[in-house]
């Protein structure tokens, strides 16, 4: 099942987008978590911690789902078509979370500063960042489950299959343990400044990291029975290397934050997240929508396809220079290597 | 969608215009070394942040809606007019960067710099609203493929791109955000220096944004004639709805004001320019327009809301350039900034006048297109989502934005009001914004 290169181009830069929008973006929404759950003693600047690590670029880090979208209309609109119908419900509900989340977060700074005031942004800002995670992982789920059928360019399986399934809801909770442990991380190298708090995100990543096996074990699981093509690729040649690679990744993040080696946590972190974004993507390949829409039959005409690649390329041109000036003025003081621009 | 249209397009509006204003204030701070300056480019950039937040959202949730809500559409059109909105997105990357950094960089790049990412802000926004109306042109005026057997082939995407209405489109768009922007902002301002005129703050803010309104006025009239040539010879049913002209005929009248009544064929009531249209859209009074009737009635938009919005418009448009006419006769009076006090309150009381306009505009272009969604290829009624329950959808959305619409104005009144400095240079330079 080869599929054209010209195809692929744009196939891979939705993916390129879904990592590094799960890298940057889904971190935001671990911040956000772990912004309501903030406790004890130092919940302030544990909440001042996560501000500071995530204003200045979350706007920036949120464009990478807009970019996710429109080139999945442009280069597959038959294919963008069907999700948008199919999933119409879950989307709508990572819509309102996108809105209700963005909008909190800079209401909150620019409301009176008054401790009240401040709560009940955060509230909104927090409980907007667990759900739009669900939602998107529903999504994930639905689009892997093959329950959702296409015929002849229309969804025939109605509004709510495939995302309703326990694999979906699955999906669903592990984006959220994910996106919290990916946060929590980040976050410890980012308080070097202040030991406790950082100790405080420390705990936090360690039990999180530790929750996520079995929750990855028991996701695996729910596919066997809502996602069986998704599942019989665990067997596949290419599956083996990139699942040891996953659990490798995950026990070095581990490993490393036990130790304190922050830097090094972050960096095994965000490849334990890349390495699942492209572990189900592999999973689903050649399909967009399994199993009736595959990326060749919904991509539009050639003449779309490379200009868009030229678009692709030079966007990417202007793009890296500045997101990588961006980090140089704001991610400079930490010894680590920024997040986001691997 | 077309509420989250209506309301997007005030935010982007803004989103086009305030980041100009904010260079300017830089800039100017930045060369004559003046505090003054560099403290209000500071706070205009406080209600860009909000407004930017809002706008980025509304423009998440409206590049979803397109899909959610017109799948056939998108599904038919994605492949062909996808390309802009690619662009589009990194546009809106280069400003969402940009912005990130002039707003929390002032104390961390040097001002040079700081000034540089303001003008990328400001010139991505730019780019991002034109990319987005060349979308909107093409569904105006589709090109760049065929139709053969119900399916799409010989897709050009750049031609498509480049459709005979874009420039007039962008034009008229990006024009219509810097007066918008000007007249709103210095309403704001007028409204200050009522209270106090000799506000060292207030006083540079009104001056850079009237410049900035009267300047961008007579140049948006110009570009609305050039759009009505355009519609006259690619859309003659919209520019006979929107001046609503029934029967063709030479020395074709325009009527300012009127009900249109589609079974009588006639407008009730409203003033007859005789000849006017003709000349204005042939420069010849005895010329033949062509009226709605070359056009079968279910081909007829909304021809009462059309016209009306159209002339409200224009009567918004005509008021706007009086006030700069005004302003510069002021100014050229007393060599200096315009500050008579029936001057200001008027500025005032134009406040909203630009964001009206644009919305009544919005209703001309795309009501003047239905029952078109692509202009004599797909049809409205034919694209939208056939998900049962929409109406919820749709009221859920509604709801979110009039909320958001509360709050930032809530936090925009109260941040101008407890932000104003009671006189000129009495106040210490605003503490930097929390890291």
């Amino acid at each position: 099942m080869s599929v054209p290169a010209l195809q692929l181009v744009p196939a891979l830069a939705v993916l390129a987008g879904l990592v590094l929008y799960a890298l940057s973006g889904g971190a935001d929404y671990g911040g956000g978590m772990w912004d309501l759950l903030a406790s004890g003693p130092r919940a302030r600047r544990q909440r001042d911690a996560i501000e500071a690590a995530i204003a200045p670029i979350w706007e920036a880090n949120h464009v990478w789902l807009i970019l996710v979208i429109v080139v999945l209309f442009t280069a597959f609109p038959a294919g963008f078509g069907a999700l948008m119908t199919a999933l119409h419900v879950p989307l709508t509900g990572v819509l309102i979370g996108v809105v209700l989340r963005g909008s909190a977060f800079a209401f909150r700074k620019y409301d009176r500063p008054d401790d009240r005031v401040h709560a009940r942004w955060s509230r909104v800002f927090g409980v907007a960042s667990f759900l739009t995670p669900f939602f998107l992982g529903l999504c994930v789920g639905g689009v892997a489950s093959g329950a959702i059928r296409v015929a002849a360019g229309r969804v025939t399986s109605g509004y709510l299959a495939g995302w309703t399934t326990p694999f979906a809801i699955g999906c669903g909770l592990f984006a959220q343990g994910l996106f919290a442990f990916l946060a929590a991380t980040y976050l410890t190298a980012d308080t070097g400044s202040d030991p406790e708090v950082q100790e405080d995100f420390r705990r936090r990543a360690l039990a999180s990291g530790v929750l996520l096996a079995p929750a990855a074990a028991l996701v695996l699981a729910l596919a066997w029975l809502g996602a069986p093509r998704l599942a019989a690729q665990v067997a596949a040649a290419w599956a083996l290397p990139l699942v040891a690679a996953t659990v490798a990744a995950a026990l070095a993040a581990l490993l490393a934050l036990r130790r304190r080696r922050f830097g090094a946590a972050r960096l095994a972190a965000a490849a334990t997240v890349a390495l699942i974004v492209v572990g189900w993507a592999r999973a689903q390949f050649p399909y967009l929508i399994v199993p009736d829409v595959t990326f060749t039959a919904s991509a539009t005409a050639p003449s779309t396809l490379r200009a868009l690649t030229g678009a692709l390329a030079a966007g990417a041109l202007l793009l890296f220079p500045c997101f990588a000036y961006l980090f140089h003025v704001f991610k400079r003081r930490s010894a680590a290597p920024a997040r986001g621009t691997h | 969608m077309a509420v989250s249209l209506g309301f997007h397009i005030v935010f982007a509006v803004i989103g086009i215009g305030m980041p100009l204003l904010m260079v300017v204030a830089e800039g100017l701070g930045l060369r004559r070394r003046d505090p003054v300056y560099l403290e209000l480019a500071r706070q205009w950039a406080r209600g860009v942040a909000i407004l930017f937040a809002v706008g980025a959202v509304s423009g998440t949730v409206l590049s979803f809606e397109l899909g959610l809500l017109w799948p056939t559409f998108m599904a038919y059109a994605g492949g062909i007019i996808g390309m802009p909105f690619s662009l589009e997105g990194f546009a809106f990357f280069t400003e969402a960067i940009f912005l990130g950094i002039h707003l929390y960089g002032w104390d961390r790049v040097p001002p040079r710099a700081h000034w540089l990412a303001g003008v990328a802000v400001a010139a991505s926004g730019v780019a991002s609203g034109i990319f987005v109306v060349t979308a909107n042109a093409w569904m105006n005026a589709p090109a760049g493929f065929r139709v053969v057997d119900n399916r799409v082939v010989d897709i050009d995407p750049l031609a498509a791109m480049l459709n005979p209405a874009a420039l007039q489109q962008v034009t008229h768009m990006t024009l219509a955000a810097y007066v918008a922007t000007g007249f709103g902002v210095a309403g704001v301002h007028a409204f200050f220096l009522l209270r106090d005129r000799t506000s060292a703050l207030h006083r540079r803010a009104f001056g850079i944004a009237l410049a900035v309104a009267a300047v961008t006025i007579p140049l948006q009239i110009a570009s609305g004639d050039w759009i009505a040539r355009m519609l006259a010879a690619r859309q003659p049913a919209k520019l006979a709805a929107l001046e609503g002209l029934y029967r063709t005929r030479a020395g074709a009248p325009i009527t300012i004001g009127g009900l249109a009544d589609d079974d009588r064929q006639a407008l009730r009531g409203g003033l007859e320019l005789p000849g006017a249209l003709s000349v204005l859209v042939h420069g010849d009074a005895g010329a033949t327009v062509t009226g709605l009737d070359a056009f079968p009635r279910t081909d007829w938009p909304d021809v009462r809301t059309v016209h009306l919005a159209f002339d409200a418009m224009v009567a918004l448009g005509l008021g706007m350039l009086g006030l700069a006419a005004w302003a510069a006769w002021l100014a050229w009076r007393r060599r200096g900034l315009p500050d008579a006090r029936p001057f200001l309150r008027a500025m005032v009381a134009a406040a909203p006048a630009g964001f009206l306009a644009i919305e009544a505009g919005w209703i001309v272009t795309e009501l003047g297109r239905q029952p078109w969604i692509i202009h004599g290829v797909m049809r409205t009624a034919d694209a939208v989502t056939p998900m049962p329950g929409l109406a919820a959808t749709f009221t859920l959305f509604t709801l979110v934005y009039l909320l958001l619409a509360t709050i930032v104005v809530v936090l925009l009144r109260r941040g101008f009001l407890e932000t104003a400095p009671p006189r000129a240079g009495a106040r210490a330079p605003a503490p930097p914004p929390p890291p």
